[in-house]
């Protein structure tokens, strides 16, 4: 049985799945009934700072996408901090964290730019006896215009300066949540690494309006006829999560800084994948929104099979170990040379691959009047979309062409050696091969 | 208190009014929204889609089903309707295992097809429900065209010839319009009077009228309808019935399933149609079965499908064959009937077993004895009444191209003419290419 137990900043948990922060940790009563049900660790809802709490609309804050059978595919909110008193979320925090000493407790926090306003609350969230902090640079709604969340997020050099200040004021690990509505990750991350964090996590939630109700014209969530862009989150923006952590993981001026992933976990594969490029643990949100806490029996047991049959032992092999395998562009290998190959057997003759093809792609399947489909290698160029269109699991496949035999296409002989775009003839700046 | 299955002899009231509405309950419940939403996310959108191939009316089914997808079913249903007019009884009545739905790629694939039969009942009684009718005639033509016969191939190529701006006048023999749709099909098909509901609907475009009780050869004929018609159409589908000859089959309790059928249609309350305790029905095709289904619905205790051939050579589909097992009917194969016994009235069918060689069927010798009080025969229908001077290809009227006889003027359609399967929704394509036909004539 694998080991799941991860330490991430020396805190310990029984395993790497954390609920992020978000309105599933913002009260004692949820976060207990988290724990109660296996997760590893929680970041509690953003506290904000001392005095009357922000509020939150009295409408709908949520807005969906869906796939088939209303699968919840994406996931926007309005939702602002934790409208809870701090003194309330702070004493339920001790409390728990006293109860469940061997989960993680992470806080997160969004307090106004100013060094007084974070020297005053950091020395309460010591108090409860936390695990660590999460600085809150990410939500891109509601608190961005009052000058916090992703409004700090975005420049580089308040996230450094915010940073600087809280390795000041408090002892424990110091986690910056990144907002992903920026053109450069990397920036950010370099600014938090600069300003001393321990860790980062991400990302928060993206900008966005996910449908416009065609009635009244109001976008989705609509409050009283208006909406505003919320934060999305859920399965639809995993991929857009996996490539900024990977950014960061593999940017040389980054590279080992600790890393939380959060976007769109939703199984034990996603929570693999998070970590394969980087990430010590992963943050849940919406999965658990959409299922409840029970889904991480699921990840624990998934994750732990997976392991096994691989022969991982401990968390902290999996961490980064795609990393080494994300490039640039330039340096993919050229004369790797694959067709697609249709296995008439699994085919069901719905002709998706054709029309795909055909209308939009390189003309590169035929069709027989009795609905054979079937590649034409010297028009295929493996662009996979006929594999990603086939309902139909592994009946599409990219077959490599063996080193030594002619690509139909180019009537080129297929090459064993490496070679990228940075030596090829066509391309202007190339370097001549040494 | 009802008489139970057991009661001896044909008799009415077996069950109560409260189990018969729920045996001819609707046998395929409509689709809720949101059933119909997950079952057109199941459509893959082929390419050049095997479903429409198989579809004799043609319906663009990948896009009906997109457009049910995209939230507007009443579009799906225009599309459908676009191309079948009577898309709401044929979603209802097709044999969609034979025909789209065994096309389906997903049956190929998983072997549980999408389920176009149903999300297009889904579609199209959304149209009709609103009840403005989707089709605009165009400018008049000062034409008017004679259709023989209210079935399904009349009424589409009414509807047709009415929307390209021609009058029409339908000639129906029997008290209503529908046809089969009205007089044949298995009421669990067809509930709630839909037949009617959807001639009256169908009628909306207007420009049509119907003549019941005018019967060809008694009361009109066809010289009379040339000469007062600019176009003939016939749709007089099969009105006669193939004959049984044993012994004993003039018996009290042997009838034409057709007519058993019919009247269960026609029965205003279910409780007084008199049904037998032991029914056998010679014939292996939809007639046998639905008179089969509907004999033990009714409350027959034994009922029996007796078929000549093997089950693979039944007309019935697999499914409808299934549908009569779950029904509790007993399906027995190779065997025919040899005498019906009886002192006055039918009490046991005796049947011979039976083998084919090369195709050819033979009597084995050995006879086989089954009680049976009532004997419904489904062997199958024949053309009868068609006008002198009309040539024939085998037993039905010939037809050349989209439905043109051999008289010039008059078109024919349906399970009265030959070619296609006599389905409701192949009458449908053949009458609505007849009105294009016979518009193109009538215009040039």
């Amino acid at each position: 049985m694998a080991d799941l137990t991860t330490d991430f900043l020396g805190i310990k948990s029984p395993n790497p799945f954390w609920l992020a922060s978000a309105p599933p940790t913002d009260k004692e009563y949820n976060v207990r009934r988290a724990f109660e049900a296996g997760w590893g660790g929680v970041v509690w809802k953003t506290l904000g700072a001392e005095g009357p709490p922000v509020v939150n609309v009295n409408g709908p804050r949520y807005g969906a996408i869906y796939g088939a059978d209303r699968r919840l595919l994406g996931l926007n909110n309005i939702e602002l901090i934790t409208d809870r008193p701090l003194e309330v979320n702070l004493e339920e925090i001790a409390r728990v964290k006293s109860d469940y000493p061997d989960r993680a407790v992470i806080v997160s926090i969004m307090v106004p730019c100013e060094e007084a306003a974070w020297k005053a609350i950091l020395p309460r969230v010591a108090e409860t006896g936390a695990d660590g902090i999460e600085l809150n640079f990410g939500c891109p709604h509601g608190m961005s215009e009052r000058g916090m969340g992703s409004a700090v997020g975005q420049v580089p050099e308040y996230i450094e300066m915010v940073t600087r200040w809280c390795k000041t004021h408090y002892d424990k690990p110091v986690i910056v949540k990144l907002t992903p509505n920026i053109t450069d990750i990397r920036f950010p991350a370099r600014a938090a690494k600069n300003g001393g964090a321990d860790a980062v996590s991400l990302i928060n939630t993206i900008s966005s309006i996910t449908s416009v109700d065609l009635d009244t014209f109001s976008p989705e969530p609509s409050i009283d006829g208006k909406g505003s862009h919320g934060g999305y989150c859920g399965p639809a923006v995993k991929p857009i999560a996996l490539n900024m952590v990977a950014e960061i993981a593999r940017d040389p001026e980054t590279r080992g800084l600790p890393i939380s992933g959060i976007g769109g976990v939703t199984t034990w594969r996603d929570a693999a994948e998070f970590m394969s490029l980087g990430c010590g643990t992963v943050q849940v949100c919406t999965a658990a929104m959409t299922y409840g806490f029970r889904i991480v029996e699921e990840l624990n047991a998934g994750l732990s099979k997976w392991m096994d049959e691989k022969g991982y032992s401990n968390t902290a092999d999996i961490v980064g170990r795609a990393v080494p395998n994300v490039t640039d562009w330039q340096y993919l290998n050229l004369n790797y040379v694959a067709k697609a190959k249709i296995d008439q057997d699994q085919c069901i003759k719905c002709g998706r691959c054709y029309a795909a093809c055909e209308d939009t792609s390189h003309q590169a399947i035929s069709m027989s009047p009795d609905r054979v489909f079937e590649v034409i290698d010297e028009e295929c160029v493996a662009c996979n979309l006929c594999v990603d269109v086939c309902p139909v699991e592994g009946c599409i496949s990219m077959v490599p062409m063996k080193p030594g035999e002619v690509d139909p296409r180019t009537g080129k002989v297929v090459e064993a050696e490496y070679a990228n775009w940075t030596t090829h003839p066509n391309n202007p700046m190339a370097k001549a091969a040494e | 208190m009802a008489q139970g299955q057991m009661a001896p002899g044909i008799v009415a009231g077996r069950l109560s009014s409260d189990e018969l509405t729920s045996n001819f309950a609707d046998l395929h419940p409509p689709f809720a929204p949101h059933e119909a939403a997950v079952a057109a996310d199941r459509c893959y959108f082929c390419y050049d889609a095997p479903c429409v191939t198989a579809c004799p009316t043609d319906i663009d089914i990948p896009l009906f089903i997109r457009q049910i997808q995209a939230g507007q079913p009443e579009a799906a249903g225009k599309t459908i309707l676009d191309q079948n007019i009577l898309g709401g009884m044929c979603a209802r009545v097709c044999p969609t295992e034979t025909l789209c739905e065994e096309a389906c790629v997903r049956e190929t694939a998983e072997g549980k097809p999408v389920e176009i039969g149903r999300l297009q009942r889904f579609a199209t009684d959304i149209v009709m429900a609103k009840g403005d009718h989707p089709f605009d005639r165009a400018a008049p033509t000062g034409k008017t065209v004679a259709v023989v016969g209210a079935g399904p191939a009349g009424l589409a190529c009414a509807h047709r010839l009415a929307m390209l701006g021609h009058d029409v006048v339908i000639h129906e023999a029997r008290p209503k319009p529908g046809g089969l749709n009205e007089y044949g099909i298995a009421a669990y098909k067809a509930t709630n009077n839909f037949a009617q509901a959807e001639v009256d609907w169908l009628l909306k475009i207007g420009g049509i009228a119907i003549e019941t009780g005018s019967v060809l050869g008694e009361t009109i004929s066809l010289d009379g309808l040339l000469e007062n018609y600019d176009a003939v159409f016939l749709s007089i589908g099969l009105a006669g019935v193939n004959a049984l000859r044993v012994k004993g089959v003039d018996a009290e309790g042997v009838r034409h399933a057709v007519d058993f059928i019919a009247e269960v249609r026609q029965a205003e309350d279910l409780a007084k149609l008199p049904v037998g305790r032991n029914v056998v029905i010679i014939g292996g095709g939809m007639t046998a079965v639905d008179a089969a289904v509907k004999s033990k619905l009714l409350g027959a205790e034994h009922v029996t499908i007796a078929y000549r051939r093997g089950r693979d050579a039944m007309g019935a589909s697999r499914y409808e064959q299934d549908l009569a097992a779950a029904n509790g009917v007993k399906i027995m194969c190779n065997v025919q009937p040899v005498a019906i016994h009886g002192n006055g009235a039918a009490a046991e069918i005796e049947l011979e077993y039976t083998s084919s060689e090369n195709g050819k069927l033979t009597g084995t010798g050995e006879t086989v004895r089954l009680p049976a009080d009532q004997v419904l025969k489904a062997i199958g229908q024949t053309l009868e009444g068609a006008p002198e001077g009309l040539d024939l290809d085998g037993s039905k009227i010939g037809v050349s191209g989209p439905g043109r006889t051999s008289i010039k003027g008059v078109w024919a359609g349906g399970d009265c003419a030959a070619g296609g399967d006599d389905l409701t929704v192949t009458a449908v394509a053949e009458g609505r290419d007849a009105a294009m036909d016979i518009h193109a004539t009538l215009v040039s």
